[in-house]
């Protein structure tokens, strides 16, 4: 080994803590972090595309795939019949959405046929080719056509419920009911859904694939194969992000690519093109919210009603917990005495909808600040003032529990927002604005400070468990894996440092390796910001194993006691002596001390019933806030975003250089979401915003002209999580809903700010200006 | 007739290679990729929208005093086709960085800025950034914001890429190694090697194209191929291919023919050859007409803009394109030219109908002339989008009015996005004519947007909004001729 490497320092580089650069950081610029479809192919790869279909609910009459299958270099054409056990990759058992679309096509761009042949350029022409008849069937495109029409569930409503929501209402002071729409959102990951599927001999099938959620993609593949689950081992070393779009959209490419390999004993990689990509797979749900709120002549809410009716799409796929998030977080920071919250999980002719970021929480959140804004405009008061007054309470206060009967125990909102608003001098800024838009014509501006408390495990209980696995070589070198999956949110990195901090060794001196089924088995997806929360505690947990070996085994060899041999920068020091760290190892080996662990982890604390709607589905809560200021212009609703303040909660942070770049993203991701990113479908059900020409996400050029970004340095979590840190993947998707606030009160103001403007999201330049219009009329 | 021969040269990062095989519409994105395995150009979306496969192309180029010189522009490969590399040298991420590994200045500083996430934007941004690098040791904002006005990071929130391009700027050790500073004379030298002198014609099976050497012989091969495809910058053509899945056969490539890269300048006006990118374009265009200069920065991204053409724009007869309306409120004429004639007519008039454009079998688009503004006159463009940078227009406005006295004399207003083809506003330009100048007066003209447009609903916007909008920019252009500042603007500065 390279023993310069270990002069005596007094310091790791990489610990806990420390600002370090992503590990694939290097790769990442010099182009050399391969990607699935960079990967050398093995010889004789194949190339598959999706045959997609144009109805949106239909009987499929005749499949004629004669001219696609004539088409020189294709190899074979796959329908839902060639599913060699099971046409089936319903992530919830439902059995509700097939591989293939079989006799009946559910959405417009539904895969009825796939399409293998020897170039990937010959698989999609080819597949152009196919003559499919339909007898069309009644369809249901939008949340309203839905509830219409009868209103079929996905999957079973949620009711949370405390106190007396009906009678408190009816006993308000002032009242108020209101319907907002909430777009949904496409990830947009920047390298598209991949799976590159090898077979093995016998049953068995290596599959490479662009997802969060490698052990669903073994199940499914497995599933649809017909062989146990053992047989399939899945890989992924990084993705080109996920957002939640690849914890379950994966299955249907992983598997066909595994049911072409299996039949014709070949690889088959299977990329599809961005325009199918973004046709054929789920996005966030968009929601219809009703509410209905009681409230006093201050401003304190008394009772809220609401109903968050969402766009599923034709299956339940993650509906279900998605719709709950939603109801979870419809509180946002703010303490209901009597609540009721129903969810609708409606069944509609278009796409499944699925995970992103935030999960319906983003959804719940906006609707919950749509009625703050609703009461401080029929009061006429800035909306902070409304949102001060109705924060949850300390533990005595009997204003701590939220409407899923959880205690809030760690809530540090109000010393956030204090700190805010005085570093970004929020009251002086706000009153120079309502001054400016007296006299200014066209040109109209608003500033808003909204916060967000966001729940942080998994509301399934049993998925909030991880593993890693830990091998220490001879020379000293530490092989790393887990179950958590690298889509640039840097979970690699943190456990690295978790590692490296755990045995005080320099973290170039742990070898991040790709995650696969093969060495951690039963994983959860990486979701629900969790990533380093679990996975880093599994890390913890097998260091921990392999250091009592060698702290016993030191103690042994030097003759001293356990208490006496502590790690320190990259040596052990055994009694009074500093042995390097290497020659340990190479010591412990020769002793035939065990030089590997499973770790593993299982978040303690949390439980939920979901029938009666009670429990603790969270760890803890992450907290935040940030102020922003727009202008908008009045002739064409077009805006800019001047200026945005954020301070952020990640309590310690594992690493404050990762965080800060999870709540820039974050807050630009929230803010394409509810400005300028809009799903369009016409009358046929067609989605007609699929590729990047159509569909808006932000450019540089949006991001807040001005953008301060600070951690709550002061905050550590209160609970025992990985250094005390706090999750830090989805919270900061919903700080921009100050974005939309300041927008909205921007419109307000040519109505002199008498009625809330009601934007329904996306606030592209169009609903600026007909709210504005609308105000006119006023 | 031109010599014919038969392969497309160009210099690949450090190689020179020569395709004597090429199909007419093969991407150099498959070709970096798939016969290469330079990998680190990216498939995004393969449109040209999100920058993830940007490279940079450089070839010879005579500028405005005609001085010629080697310049490099950042461009899409997705939508780039082989047949338009000739004598050009393309530039991959796999270059920039020294043999022993030492990242260059840009790379270094995204790796310091934590500039990367998922990384798999991260090899186009480094080229875009590079592209700047080469040209602007100081950029200001608003000059980083529009170099990367074509490359989507969806994780990062841009701001950490925008601090790392600050600092790389700065960061020019005199020891550097930087490829294209380092190997400027020799790629000069091997490109003017390489200049094409005859017509290049390759066959491969029933595929063709055809890269005539000039503008005559451009007539001739269009006469002989009358179905052929015209590709000048591809940023139209190439999603026929990338998404539509057209084959298209036989294609001529006229991107290397010098008469159709002329810009002339005259008291007359501004005669802008069909092969002229908006980024060649932008300054003589923004010195002699008000707001183009800022209409062409919001055109696409830089990619797009230094490979589509205005040509291009106006042969496409796309209802949505950003030039013909201005171009059409300036009074602007096309000429087009075929083997045995040469023939100019006003521009609003080569657009038909929907997908027709009076262009006969054998003629191409040779130049449109833009009559130069009187002084006095005022005129404005005003491109209205749902994403401010690098979308397609909703809707585009371009009204020019002159005054006598405080009467209106002459109004020439058109619009995109407003009816099957750019078109004319003529029932407002009437309420206008004769009236005073003044906001009764356009509040008045506003209804008469009703009669000239009845506009449809899509996905970038309502009917309603494009007819409102439409009304409401008229008013614009109302208030910033009596210097009101109604207009929003990220930066003072233009960059």
């Amino acid at each position: 080994m390279d023993k310069s490497a270990f002069e005596d320092r007094t310091t790791i580089t990489g610990p806990m803590h420390a600002p370090l650069k992503h590990d694939s950081a290097h790769k990442h610029v010099a182009g050399t972090a391969d990607y699935i479809d960079d990967m050398p192919e093995p010889a004789g790869t194949l190339h598959a595309a999706l045959g997609l279909t144009d109805r949106a609910h239909a009987e499929i009459v005749e499949v004629d795939l004669s001219a696609v299958a004539a088409v020189p270099g294709v190899v074979c054409v796959l329908t839902a019949r060639d599913m060699p056990h099971s046409n089936d990759i319903s992530p919830t058992h439902l059995h509700d959405e097939p591989v293939l679309a079989d006799g009946r096509v559910q959405f417009h761009g539904q895969p009825a046929f796939a399409v293998i042949a020897e170039t990937r350029d010959i698989a999609r022409r080819a597949a152009r080719l196919a003559r499919i008849t339909y007898r069309d069937l009644p369809t249901v495109i939008d949340v309203v056509d839905a509830m219409a029409t009868g209103g079929e569930f996905v999957t079973p409503p949620l009711t949370l419920q405390r106190g007396d929501a009906e009678g408190a209402l009816e006993r308000s002071p002032r009242r108020l009911k209101g319907k907002m729409r909430i777009g949904g959102q496409e990830h947009f990951y920047l390298e598209g859904h991949i799976a590159l599927a090898v077979p093995g001999e016998d049953d068995e099938m290596t599959v490479w694939v662009s997802t969060q959620h490698p052990s669903e993609i073994q199940r499914m593949v497995a599933q649809v194969l017909g062989v146990p689950v053992n047989a399939v081992t899945v890989n992924v070393r990084r993705m080109g992000g996920g957002f939640g779009g690849k914890e379950t959209q994966g299955n249907q490419f992983a598997a066909l690519a595994a049911v072409a390999a299996r039949k014709l004993r070949r690889a088959v990689k299977f990329r599809p093109d961005r325009d199918d990509d973004m046709t054929a797979t789920g996005k966030r749900h968009d929601f219809l919210v009703d509410y209905d709120v009681g409230f006093d002549d201050d401003g304190h809410i008394l009772a809220v009603h609401a109903n968050y009716a969402a766009r599923c799409g034709f299956s339940a796929d993650l509906s279900g917990p998605v719709t709950d998030r939603a109801l979870f977080h419809a509180d946002n920071a703010y303490f209901y005495p009597n609540v009721k919250l129903t969810s609708e999980p409606l069944k509609t002719n278009t796409v499944s909808n699925t995970a992103f970021r935030g999960f319906g929480g983003p959804q719940g959140m906006v609707g919950g600040e749509r009625i703050i804004e609703e009461i401080a405009y029929a009061l006429g008061k800035d909306p902070l003032n409304i949102r001060k007054l109705n924060f949850y309470g300390d533990g005595d206060s009997g204003r701590d529990v939220t409407p899923y009967h959880q205690k809030v125990e760690d809530n540090i909102i109000r010393r956030i927002v204090d700190e805010l608003e005085a570093s970004a001098d929020y009251q002086a800024r706000r009153a120079a604005i309502i001054e400016f838009n007296r006299s200014s014509r066209v040109i109209r501006k608003g500033i808003a400070l909204t916060p967000v408390k966001f729940g942080i495990s998994f509301t399934l209980t049993h998925l909030n468990q991880a593993g890693a696995l830990v091998h220490i070589y001879t020379d000293g070198s530490i092989h790393l894996n887990h179950g958590g999956t690298e889509m640039g949110q840097g979970v690699y990195t943190k456990v690295a440092q978790v590692l490296a901090d755990s045995f005080q060794i320099d973290v170039d001196r742990v070898k991040i390796t790709a995650t696969t089924t093969g060495k951690v088995p039963n994983t959860s997806a990486t979701a629900a910001s969790s990533g380093s929360d679990l996975n880093g505690m599994a890390a913890f947990d097998a260091a921990r194993q392999i250091k009592e070996r060698l702290v016993a085994f030191a103690a042994e060899r030097w003759q001293t006691t356990a208490e006496n041999v502590s790690f320190v920068p990259n040596h052990v020091k055994i009694g009074e002596e500093l042995v390097p760290f290497a020659e340990l190892i190479r010591q412990a080996y020769a002793a035939r001390v065990q030089l590997s662990a499973a770790g593993f982890y299982a978040t303690p604390k949390i439980h939920w019933d979901r029938a009666t709607g009670r429990g603790t589905p969270f760890y803890y809560f992450a907290y935040g806030a940030a102020v922003s200021e727009v202008s908008i212009d009045t002739l064409t609703g077009e805006y800019l975003v001047d200026r945005v303040d954020v301070l952020h909660d990640v309590g310690r942070s594992l690493n404050p250089a990762i965080d800060l770049g999870q709540i820039e993203g974050g807050f630009v991701q929230g803010m394409g979401w509810l400005t300028t990113e809009e799903l369009w479908w016409d009358e046929k059900g067609r989605l007609r915003t699929h590729a990047p020409s159509t569909y808006k996400i932000p450019l540089a050029s949006d991001r807040p002209k001005i953008f301060n970004v600070r951690l709550a340095e002061w905050s550590q979590n209160v609970e025992k999580t990985i250094g005390r840190s706090k999750a830090v993947g989805e919270p900061p998707l919903m700080l921009p809903i100050s974005v939309l606030e300041a927008l909205s009160m921007a419109v307000a103001s040519v109505a002199d700010y008498r009625e809330c403007p009601r934007l329904d999201t996306p606030a592209t330049p169009e609903r600026i200006l007909m709210a504005v219009e609308r105000l006119r009329q006023i | 007739m031109a010599q014919e021969s038969g392969s497309i040269r160009f210099i690949l990062n450090d190689t020179e290679v020569a395709l004597s095989e090429v199909a007419p519409t093969a991407t150099l994105l498959d070709y970096l990729r798939l016969e290469h395995r330079l990998t680190g150009t990216k498939e995004g979306c393969a449109e040209g929208d999100c920058g993830a496969c940007t490279v940079l192309v450089g070839r010879l180029v005579r500028d405005g005093r005609g001085e010629e010189g080697l310049v490099y522009e950042s461009v899409n490969a997705c939508i780039r086709f082989i047949g338009s590399l000739n004598a050009t040298h393309v530039v991959t991420v796999e270059h920039l960085a020294a043999k022993d590994g030492t990242l260059h200045p840009v790379q270094q500083a995204m790796v310091d800025f934590h500039g990367s996430q998922c990384g798999f934007c991260t090899p186009g941004f480094v080229m875009s950034l590079y592209g700047l690098w080469l040209t602007n040791d100081n950029p200001s904002r608003a000059a980083i914001e529009k170099a990367l006005q074509g490359n989507l990071c969806r994780c990062t929130g841009y701001e950490p890429i925008i601090r790392a391009a600050e600092a790389a700027a700065r960061e020019r050790p005199s020891a550097l190694f930087d490829p294209i500073t380092r190997t400027r004379e020799a790629v000069t030298a091997r490109l003017e090697a390489l200049r094409q002198t005859e017509t290049i014609v390759i066959r491969k099976g029933e595929d063709c194209l055809i890269l005539p050497v000039d503008a005559t012989d451009l007539a001739r091969v269009l006469a002989e191929h009358p179905d052929a495809t015209i590709v000048a910058g591809s940023t139209d053509v190439g999603l026929w291919v990338t998404k539509q899945m057209r084959s298209l056969n036989p294609v001529i490539f006229i991107g290397g023919i010098a008469e159709l890269q002329r810009i002339e300048s005259s008291e007359a006006g501004l005669t802008i050859g069909a092969g002229v990118s908006y980024t060649a374009a932008r300054d003589a265009l923004s010195a002699a007409y008000p707001t183009l200069g800022c209409l062409i920065d919001r055109i696409g991204g830089d990619q797009i803009r230094n490979m589509g053409t205005i040509g291009g724009n106006i042969a496409n007869g796309s209802p949505i394109g950003d030039s013909p309306p201005p171009l059409i409120a300036l009074g602007a004429t096309v000429t087009l030219r075929s083997k045995d004639s040469t023939r100019s007519l006003p521009l609003e008039d080569f657009f038909i109908a929907y997908g027709r454009q009076d262009r006969k079998p054998g003629e191409f688009v040779e130049s449109v002339f833009v009559p130069a503004l009187p002084a006095g006159e005022h005129f404005a463009a005003y491109k209205v989008t749902k994403r401010r940078d690098e979308d397609i227009s909703a809707l585009l406005g371009a009204f020019r009015i002159s005054l006598d006295g405080d009467r209106v004399k002459t109004a020439r207003i058109a619009f995109g996005g407003m009816a099957a083809t750019p078109k004319r506003a003529k029932a407002v330009e009437a309420a206008l004519i004769g009236q005073p100048w003044t906001e009764d007066t356009i509040r008045k003209a506003q209804a008469a947007f009703e009669a000239d447009y009845q506009p449809i609903t899509d996905w970038r916007a309502t009917a309603a909004y494009r007819l409102l909008a439409a009304k409401n920019l008229l008013m614009r252009f109302f208030l910033e001729s009596t210097g009101e500042i109604v207009q929003l603007q990220r930066f003072e500065e233009v960059a």
